[in-house]
């Protein structure tokens, strides 16, 4: 699996499949038990604490769910990047803060706590705060989740403006279909620890493997099946031996 | 038969072997914790903020709890003494039981209660919405600058908050046995200083704080920080603070003041 320097890319598979396992190894979170992933020519698990730190500055993570501070303001929380690795006055904090919550267009909410945030805006600051240092490599896990059809098209839009404003190269763990075809690149398929498919998403639309189409149109059943394993089903009901 | 029997063993050594493992691993954590305190002490703002939140927030009930032990400790003292013909000794009694014992402990489990879950809660909850996850990502190690800075304000805090404890029970008892009851004020004031001893009695009762202060601060962020990232994790863990704390305080008094007096 590649991601090319300034390409959205979009990693797709059922819940559960190991989509958000990649992303920590990508961010070294986790370490891998065989293979490696490399980073900008590093190799992530086999970098030291302080050079793992220093290739982190340069990537960006957005979580399912923002994970913003929530004893900081929005301001605060966008700042909170900056003002730990930097040593920039006090006004260019404050405007850069403010740029980066303009581009989210949250300009005005910036003196709001967390907790009185919808969860679109909560994750449009937690994406101003993942780009506060401007990253080479963004990586989204399920930014689609749980968000109205307004919010999901905007963070859709954000993702793929920001990307290509800075430059970077994104990685979108997801398994909205719809909102991430319309945006990406190009589009992996993981199913059971390995790539499953692969292709621009004119491709994957027209997909005939059985698991992409399934997932694709959103059938029931299909190589994924509907029931998770057990037993019999009529042995089960009637307590047979 | 066998099978009740064997399991009964099998359980009780997972039970030991886990706390083991786990002792080990409280002390790797508080080993990271002291190697990772740079930024609690080059910050010291960070820190103060958790001295603020730790040790202030827990005034009232430190100030007003002082108070009435002392009153207590006033009129039972008083009853005792007094069958003795002793009552002028008042304050001495009140005094050493105070900075010996009660002030340190009673202040610490009241930190524990007040101060501890709080700062489990915090960390946990941290924990469980992803926010120390995300400052990994940032490239910022969370044990500085999160579980740092709230250990040292605890330890801060808390030889303060009992020293204070200290001084309310002492008026306390001041109140109750010189104002209300009339014991002689020259008395009461003068035995307990030519009583108490600086060395002895009050600079013990310091130290005895300051372990109590380390003990339930680090109990405090590791089971905040080593907690299940649920709901449910976050209250077993503040449960585990409160309870483990307060075990913990009566066994290291006893030790101390086996050693001590």
């Amino acid at each position: 699996m590649t991601i090319p320097r300034g390409q959205v890319v979009a990693i797709m598979g059922g819940s559960g499949c190991g989509k958000t396992t990649l992303l920590r190894l990508i961010g070294g979170q986790l370490r891998p038990q065989s293979g490696s992933v490399t980073v900008d020519g590093q190799v992530v698990h086999r970098l030291s604490e302080s050079k793992l730190y220093a290739l982190r500055r340069r990537m960006g993570m957005l979580f399912q769910f923002g994970a913003l501070f929530t004893d900081l303001s929005v301001f605060e929380n966008v700042a909170f990047p900056m003002r730990e690795h930097t040593v920039l006055p006090e006004e260019l904090i404050r405007d850069l803060v403010l740029m980066k919550l303009n581009a989210v267009g949250l300009r005005g909410a910036a003196q709001l706590m967390p907790n009185e945030l919808s969860g679109g805006m909560a994750r449009r600051v937690a994406l101003a705060r993942s780009i506060a240092l401007d990253p080479q490599l963004i990586m989204y896990d399920e930014p689609f989740t749980g968000l109205d059809p307004i919010s999901l098209s905007i963070i859709g839009q954000l993702i793929r403006r920001l990307n290509d404003a800075l430059g970077a190269s994104s990685i979108v763990v997801t398994h909205d279909v719809a909102a991430s075809l319309a945006i990406v690149d190009y589009v992996y398929f993981v199913s059971e620890g390995r790539i499953a498919a692969e292709g621009t998403p004119e491709e994957i639309m027209r997909s005939e493997i059985p698991f992409v189409k399934q997932f694709v149109h959103a059938e029931p059943d299909g190589p994924v099946p509907f029931h998770y394993p057990a037993r019999d089903y009529r042995e089960q009901l009637f307590r047979q031996p | 038969m066998m099978t009740p029997l064997s399991n009964f063993f099998r359980g009780v050594g997972r039970r030991v072997n886990d706390g083991i493992w786990r002792l080990g691993y409280a002390s790797r954590f508080f080993l990271a914790l002291l190697l990772q305190s740079g930024v609690s002490f080059r910050r010291f703002h960070l820190t103060i903020k958790e001295v603020y939140f730790t040790g202030v927030l827990s005034l009232i009930v430190i100030l007003v709890s002082g108070l009435f032990v002392g009153m207590v400790l006033g009129l039972q003292g008083y009853n005792t003494l007094q069958r003795y013909g002793s009552s002028d000794s008042l304050g001495v009694l009140v005094a050493l039981a105070l900075v010996r014992e009660l002030g340190p402990v009673m202040s610490g489990l009241l930190f524990a209660s007040r101060a501890g879950s709080a700062v489990t809660a915090a960390i946990g909850l941290m924990k469980a919405t992803e926010q120390l996850s995300a400052m990994e990502m940032m490239a910022i190690n969370p044990v500085s600058r999160v579980v740092a800075p709230r250990f040292w304000g605890g330890v801060i805090a808390m030889p303060i908050l009992a020293a204070l404890f200290s001084a309310m029970g002492i008026l306390g008892g001041y109140v109750v046995g010189v104002i209300l009851i009339g014991v002689d004020e020259g008395a009461f004031w003068s035995q307990m200083q030519t009583s108490v001893d600086f060395r002895e009695d009050i600079v013990n009762g310091v130290i005895k704080s300051c372990v109590f202060g380390v003990l339930v601060s680090l109990i405090a962020v590791f089971e905040g920080y080593d907690s299940e990232p649920t709901a449910e994790g976050v209250s077993n863990a503040t449960t585990r603070t409160v309870v483990t704390s307060s075990l913990v305080i009566l066994f290291a008094d006893f030790i101390l003041t086996a050693l001590m007096f």
